[in-house]
């Protein structure tokens, strides 16, 4: 006859990170089983930690540039862009045409590049190594057209305050353009894979389920909350010349992983066709606006990176150097809806799970 | 350039729970928690809804920073809230989920408790021989 | 059942030479632009300490009295900063990255022969 203390499951904590082969960054997650499924998550962050908002007290406005930019290394371009556009509207300061065009095309080759590094992370972790590697072959081609016209492989640096740093040429703005048409085709190979192949869909349709009313009242942004059928995307308040393209945000109502991965997947392609628009309709003219004075006032800029929604919040008190500064970034606001997300699920697909949310800790943690 | 307005309303912290639960209840979801160091200490909550910002702010003493919390409405203010205690040495009352200051792992506690006015430039590296 | 759907992609480049490169036999081409180091023509420079202002990371030092100019390779982020700032033009960007070093040494140009007038 068995107790009531014998048939009680026995919970085990076995921790996930902070080094685990699926992170990119390092997080601590405590996860509490009862014999290999998840009940409880306990998160632990501050590995990557730099208080890079107080530096604020040293560096003045401009300089601030070039940290923002540096806060992570896959989202960087548009960090740098988010901050310009912060600055730039408590000092009234016009961006020219040109520059703003630039903009966008950089934005999205940016968003290319992040999602095909996301897809072939993802890929790894549910063991898939040799779509990781196709995907990661692609995303080179992509790289190198960013380094030739920016100067940079990883950070940008394209973005000042009052406009772009440097310029594309317009006959080798179009010799870009048949160049990324060339990669778009090679990206069907790869997510043709990731929608179609059985192996993919069995580990991922069903799991991380996050419900549309949990995903509004966890706060979840950017492909997490579309895939749970929210259509919102921060670039419709049409900064930069978001306001001139056509397109509209990409949702899907499955709520699972596969979901978020067909979000992503879709908005390649999306990302691939605002690029083109861009440097289609891009106008003759300056790039830079002369920058005099200083700061004063407070705004807060919403851009659309990658993961999400990012909030750059900047207070000016009339000095060179800035009252506050403070980032908002997807994956920290993502973090509730991970925790919702992991339980119930067992243990092999906590990584999935961990992937899907396209963690990335240095800007969660700045 | 974004054009849009942004209106802060300053409450006072003990309507701050009052006003979660009405803006919860319009549909508003919570954006992001500014704490801005200083004497006082002041604490913007964003609130977005069909893509317009609408936010409060409350101030309290640096010295004994004690402020009321939203989780009874939103339940992703967590983190905010937790990290709010650990690097400003803020508390926070009626936490749903409270770490007790072991949110973030850090060497020096509370660091940017006392962030103030900016400093002058330190020795470069360039002249450090 | 779909199995294998990328059975197409990986048996077309095994018959294609392969992606990536025999580092360090064959070495990565670097474009005109990229960002690698900073050099100096130190004949035209009239040590006037703007790239030092302007230098996010304080990795450039100038000392007017020894007509000495030097900079630390690790703390450069190659921003490109100093460069935009110059108004003699005599600072420029080349685009090699900046080698591994053993210790952490401090590179110094120094001008000999009065700057051309």
């Amino acid at each position: 006859m068995s107790t009531a203390a014998e048939t009680k499951p026995k919970r085990t904590i076995i921790p996930f990170g902070p080094q685990h082969p699926v992170l990119p960054e390092p997080i601590h997650l405590d996860l509490v089983l009862e014999d290999e499924k998840v009940v409880e998550v306990i998160p632990s962050i501050g590995f990557i930690h730099r208080g890079l908002e107080k530096l604020v007290e040293i560096k003045d406005f401009q300089e601030m540039t070039y940290v923002a930019e540096r806060i992570c290394g896959i989202c960087s371009c548009i960090h740098g862009h988010s901050y310009c556009e912060a600055i730039e509207n408590i000092m009234n300061i016009i961006v020219p045409e040109r520059a703003k065009y630039l903009r966008v095309f950089w934005d999205e080759l940016s968003r290319i590049h992040s999602h095909i590094l996301w897809a072939g992370l993802f890929a790894d972790s549910f063991g898939f190594e040799s779509l990781f590697m196709h995907s990661w072959r692609i995303r080179e081609r992509i790289i190198d057209i960013v380094e030739e016209t920016t100067g940079g492989r990883v950070i940008f640096g394209y973005c000042k305050i009052g406009g772009t740093r440097r310029d594309i040429a317009n006959d080798r703005l179009k010799s870009v353009v048949t160049e990324l048409k060339a990669i778009e085709k090679e990206c069907h190979s790869i997510t043709e894979v990731f929608a179609k192949d059985y192996s993919v869909k069995k580990r991922t349709k069903g799991i991380g389920m996050l419900s549309k009313d949990d995903a509004v009242k966890l706060g979840a942004v950017g492909p997490m909350m579309r895939a749970s059928g929210i259509a919102s995307d921060a670039r419709k308040l049409g900064y930069a010349a978001y306001g001139n393209l056509k397109w509209e945000p990409i949702t899907e109502s499955g709520c699972d992983c596969h979901a978020r991965l067909m979000v992503r997947c879709r908005e390649i392609y999306q990302a691939f066709d605002l690029a083109y628009q861009a440097a289609d309709k891009m106008p003759d003219g300056p790039i830079e606006t002369k920058v005099t004075g200083n700061p004063t006032g407070e705004f807060a800029a919403r851009l659309e990176q990658p993961r999400g929604e990012v909030i750059y919040y900047v207070k000016g008190n009339g000095t060179k150097n800035l009252a506050r500064f403070r980032v908002r970034t997807p994956t920290f606001a993502n973090i509730p809806p991970l925790l919702k997300a992991l339980e119930g699920c067992e243990l092999p697909d906590v990584p999935v799970i961990v992937l899907t949310i396209d963690p990335c800790i240095s800007c969660a943690e700045r | 350039m974004m054009t849009e307005q942004q209106p802060i309303s300053m409450i006072q912290k003990s309507e701050l729970p009052s006003k979660a639960s009405e803006m919860f209840s319009r549909g508003y979801r919570l954006v992001y928690v500014c704490c801005t160091p200083g004497d006082p200490l002041e604490i913007t909550y964003s609130f977005d809804k069909d893509y317009q910002l609408a936010a409060f702010r409350i101030q309290v003493p640096r010295a004994q920073a004690v402020i009321p919390s939203i989780t009874g409405s939103y339940l992703c203010a967590l983190t905010y809230e937790n990290e709010m205690q650990d690097l400003f040495g803020i508390k926070v009352e009626n936490l749903a989920v409270d770490f007790k200051g072991n949110f973030y792992k850090l060497q020096v506690k509370t660091p940017y408790k006392d962030a103030g006015p900016a400093q002058p430039k330190s020795d470069t590296g360039a002249q450090q021989k | 059942m779909s199995l294998m759907k990328i059975a197409g992609l990986v048996s077309s480049w095994a018959l294609r030479k392969p992606a990536t490169r025999l580092y360090p036999f064959v070495k990565r081409e670097t474009f005109p632009h990229t960002r690698g180091h900073i050099e100096i023509d130190i004949a035209k420079c009239t040590f006037c300490t703007l790239c030092e202002k302007k230098c996010p990371t304080d990795a450039i030092a100038v000392d007017r009295a020894a007509k000495t100019w030097s900079i630390d390779r690790l703390r450069c982020i190659s921003c490109n900063a100093c460069v935009e700032a110059c108004p003699r033009k005599c600072l420029s960007m080349a685009n090699s990255y900046s080698p591994a070093m053993l210790e952490h040494g401090i590179q110094s140009f120094v001008q000999n022969a009065p700057a051309e007038k």
